[in-house]
């Protein structure tokens, strides 16, 4: 935080508007970020921060406004002069090309090459070797991408930025995804990135991270600009003020409930993953109504391989999956959703939890168009679906109000509160809900929470699978961590802290 | 309906329909720049190919009657694609509709109307199970749709082939079969125009006459209703959802429950039986048999272009064909008056697609051109 250069502005955006027809999507927004710095971009989802990022990245070019890099004006037409201008973005959706290997996707258009235009797969391993010791990014160069945990995908997204020469870093809800280890790690990456000159710019809506990291901060409203800060000079309280314009509150508050009878038994269960790996290894596991058991544990040890066979997206090699006395282990999706009133919030939610070309209401009768009232007989009842979708809207707060809207046009935040529309007006016994705040911003976090607690009050049996150490220990009832497909040590969620928890995810005993 | 004009209104000016009808234009542009070099007046070519068109009652139910097989195929095709289908095999699937129509019109014996339904019938059933084979290879053991039904369509054409060579079916020598039953046909007063009094009354009447001289029937009708029919299962039922949920997100679909595999077969199913109705009308309204092929006839693969051209849906699919049946009877015609050759109405048909596969060019353009009005 001492190698801010405050002689050399690097990046200046000065009164940038961008308009989608009428809709006005950054009003006059200005930023200002020296050399060395790391400067936090804050706002709720949908205030407009990855949209005015795409402009100074060159995604959108702004409709009025100047962007200046290094002191001159710019004309950033696509990413292409973006980068040419040092500027790198690691986007909070990754792109990169699975089936390829770490190297072969960080040198990806600038390829390193022999004679007559041979690729030199050895001096590209070399470079990415090179550059990924030089900052700290630790990465294997010939593994494949669909092989390696979103952690890993992050650190070649960031290689893949330096590769091409950055000297300013847009990253966009970096932690979004990422084990409180890789967390750490990644903060001791920007310090090294930021020792070296480079400018950093974290798209973010978590304050620890911004008190943690960052050396200013601007913060954003619907598209306005609210403030400027200098971090050291304000609390969190204060930031999430600024950004929310209400006082929010920080601590989950949960009243005490009996726990109650047995929802859900997993016996010695055993699912391979793509590779033929057991990734879920002889897991035991009881959930009991009336509880939050949340699942804690470091991305990669299972958990998405559980909760796809608990929802019969992926098929049990043995043990048993027991709803009371019945035996779901190899029930079908709709027998588990329908029949056993087994609800889940995907943890991708672009992928498995909406059909991104169709409307909001569309996405909200998912799990069940096929009965009355939104259809009779096979026929769609479009007048019931769309008054639904419209209590939904109002009900869930989805934004904005109109639900013939594509589902891809919402932000994340919206587009998750679709999906816990859906699975929570279809009255669920158990819900699975799988990192169900990742990429949200507090106000839609505190909602999320909020949402899973009142099922829980409600009786109903609640497993969350999450990252997020915090939220495992504010939220759940009882913890159970996982490692390495099996579930090694259940506390109590009063009895629970970081560094016992942190050390049975790692492996170690409690 | 207010809200149906502005819909249709918003369409036109942002939507497909306003790159399609760019795209039919640039076609007519680049037609016309190869009519050009191969040393013929474009504007007479085109002025040809209209008259060829509009000029005469026939000429119109001609166009029609080239058009009703293409829009059937094109929905065939379409149907699938809104699943993530890619049908190719819409000409084997025709080509089994055809040979069930032309069976079941020549074997059975049955009362007029429903002799009709009987041959149309058996031919979609005959021709879904061609096509949800597809579908069911694709479920049940992965195999590519795309390579399953371009087998399927040479499978189909040798077994039509061979049951032609049946003696009670196949005229021997001819490379045909016999003619339908006349109460299996649908031509429109296909017997009367045929008798002293029809005739006589024709000769009356030159405008009608005109028409019947070509097989006109009630293909077209059919036709019309059957794009009805898709847009409807499409939009308006349960089925419709869960096909179009798996052809957006497969993954999203099945999370919700929907069977995915249940889906593609029930897709192909519905392809197969659009696309087997389009052979039974051409056989009950137009042909009347079913001939020896040495080659496939095209109407599936024009179907893969049309249901482009219309994107994929059930309204574009009879427009998009209409084009093509106007283009392709109306283009002939520059070959009879200018010794112009045909084939630039192929390769017209060819960068419209192109130019249809391309929406972001034509958006560049739109944009482009709406900036220079602003400023």
């Amino acid at each position: 935080m001492t190698s801010v250069d405050f002689s050399h502005k690097t990046v200046e955006m000065i009164d940038v508007v961008k308009k989608f027809g009428d809709f006005t999507a950054n009003d006059r927004i200005s930023l200002t970020v020296h050399r060395g710095e790391v400067h936090a971009l804050l706002g709720e989802n949908g205030a407009g921060k990855t949209t005015l990022m795409n402009c100074l990245y060159g995604l959108y070019r702004p409709t009025e406004g100047v962007i200046r890099v290094n002191g001159e004006d710019v004309v950033i037409s696509d990413p292409n002069v973006a980068i040419g201008h040092g500027i790198g973005m690691v986007h909070q959706h990754f792109k990169l090309v699975e089936p390829f290997t770490v190297a072969e996707n960080i040198v990806l258009g600038r390829e390193p090459t022999k004679t007559l235009g041979r690729l030199d797969m050895a001096e590209a391993e070399r470079q990415v070797a090179e550059i990924s010791e030089r900052y700290g990014l630790s990465v294997d160069p010939q593994a494949l991408i669909q092989d390696i945990s979103v952690g890993s995908q992050q650190r070649v997204e960031i290689l893949k930025a330096l590769y091409r020469g950055a000297e300013i870093l847009i990253l966009d809800e970096p932690t979004a995804v990422l084990t409180p280890s890789e967390i750490k790690e990644l903060i001791t990456i920007i310090d090294n990135l930021t020792s070296e000159g480079k400018s950093i710019i974290i798209i973010t809506h978590k304050l620890h991270e911004i008190k943690l990291v960052a050396d200013y901060c601007t913060i954003i409203r619907r598209g306005t600009f609210i403030d400027r800060v200098e971090v050291a000079k304000v609390s969190e309280q204060e930031l999430a003020a600024k950004m929310v314009g209400r006082d929010v509150s920080f601590s989950v508050s949960k009243s005490e409930v009996v726990q109650g009878d047995r929802a859900l038994t997993v016996d010695n269960l055993v699912v391979r993953d793509n590779r033929g790996i057991a990734a879920v290894n002889g897991l035991d596991l009881q959930l009991y109504h009336s509880e939050i058991l949340g699942i804690a544990g470091v991305d990669g040890n299972g958990q998405s391989q559980l909760v796809e066979a608990l929802m019969g997206l992926r098929q049990v090699e043995s043990g048993r999956i027991l709803l009371k006395d019945h035996d779901i282990t190899h029930a079908t999706p709709r027998q588990i959703i329908g029949d056993h009133h087994i609800c889940s919030i995907p943890e991708d939610r672009q992928k498995r939890g909406l059909v991104l070309e169709f409307d909001v209401a569309e996405n909200l009768i998912l799990e069940t168009y096929m009965r009355p009232p939104f259809s009779r007989r096979g026929v769609l009842d479009n007048g019931e679906i769309y008054r639904f979708a419209d209590h939904c809207a109002e009900t869930f707060d989805i934004r904005p109000r109109n639900t013939g809207l594509q589902a891809k046009s919402l932000s994340g935040g919206n587009q998750q509160k679709v999906i816990i529309a859906r699975e929570v007006s279809n009255n669920p016994d158990i819900l699975v809900a799988s990192q169900p705040t990742r990429g949200l911003d507090v106000g839609a976090i505190e909602y999320v929470h909020k949402a899973l607690i009142e099922q829980r009050d409600n009786g109903k049996a609640v497993l969350l699978i999450s990252f997020e150490l915090d939220e495992i220990i504010n939220v759940a009832d009882r913890i159970a961590v996982i490692f390495e497909g099996r579930i090694i040590g259940i506390l109590d969620g009063d009895e629970a802290d970081e560094n016992r928890i942190g050390l049975l995810m790692a492996g170690g005993s409690a | 309906m207010s809200s149906i004009g502005a819909s249709l209104k918003d369409k036109f000016l942002n939507g497909a329909l306003s790159i399609t009808l760019m795209s039919v234009l640039f076609g007519f542009l680049r037609g016309g720049i190869i009519l050009l070099l191969a040393g013929f007046n474009p504007l007479e070519a085109y002025g040809v190919i209209l008259k060829g068109i509009f000029s005469r009652p026939k000429y119109v139910s001609y166009v029609i009657i080239y058009s009703t097989p293409l829009i059937i195929t094109g929905l065939s095709v379409a149907f699938a694609l809104r699943t993530g289908l890619f049908n190719i095999g819409a000409e084997g699937q025709y080509i089994m509709g055809a040979l069930a129509a032309a069976a079941a019109g020549y074997y059975l014996k049955l009362p007029m109307v429903l002799h009709v339904f009987t041959a149309v019938g058996l031919a979609v059933i005959v021709a879904a199970f061609w096509g949800g084979l597809a579908g069911w290879f694709k479920a049940r053991f992965g195999v590519n749709e795309v390579i399953s039904t371009i087998m399927l369509n040479w499978t189909a054409l040798y077994i039509s082939n061979w049951a032609i060579t049946i003696p009670s079916f196949g005229r021997q020598g001819t490379g045909k079969t016999y003619a339908i039953q006349p109460t299996a046909q649908i031509d429109i007063l296909g017997q009367w125009k045929r008798t002293p009094e029809g005739i006589a009354f024709l000769r009356e009447h030159p405008m009608l006459w005109d028409v019947l001289k070509s097989p006109v029937n009630l293909g077209f009708v059919f036709a019309i209703l059957l794009a009805g029919l898709v847009w409807y299962v499409l939009n308006r039922t349960t089925l419709g959802y869960e096909l179009r949920a798996v052809g957006h997100n497969p993954q999203a679909a099945e999370a919700g429950g929907i069977s995915v595999k249940r889906s593609m077969v029930i897709s192909m199913l519905f392809a197969g039986g659009l696309a087997g109705a389009a052979g039974a009308f051409q056989v009950l309204g137009v042909s009347h048999r079913i001939a020896t092929l040495a080659i496939m006839e095209g109407y599936g693969f024009d179907g893969i272009a049309v249901s482009l051209i219309g994107n994929n849906s059930g309204p574009g699919c009879v427009f998009a064909g209409l084009l093509f049946g106007s283009l392709k009877y109306g283009g002939s015609k520059i070959q009879d008056v200018m010794g112009a050759p045909t084939e630039v109405i192929n390769i017209m048909i060819g960068i419209i697609i192109f130019f249809v596969a391309m929406p972001k060019l034509i958006r560049m353009i739109l944009a482009y051109r709406k900036r220079r009005e602003r400023n």
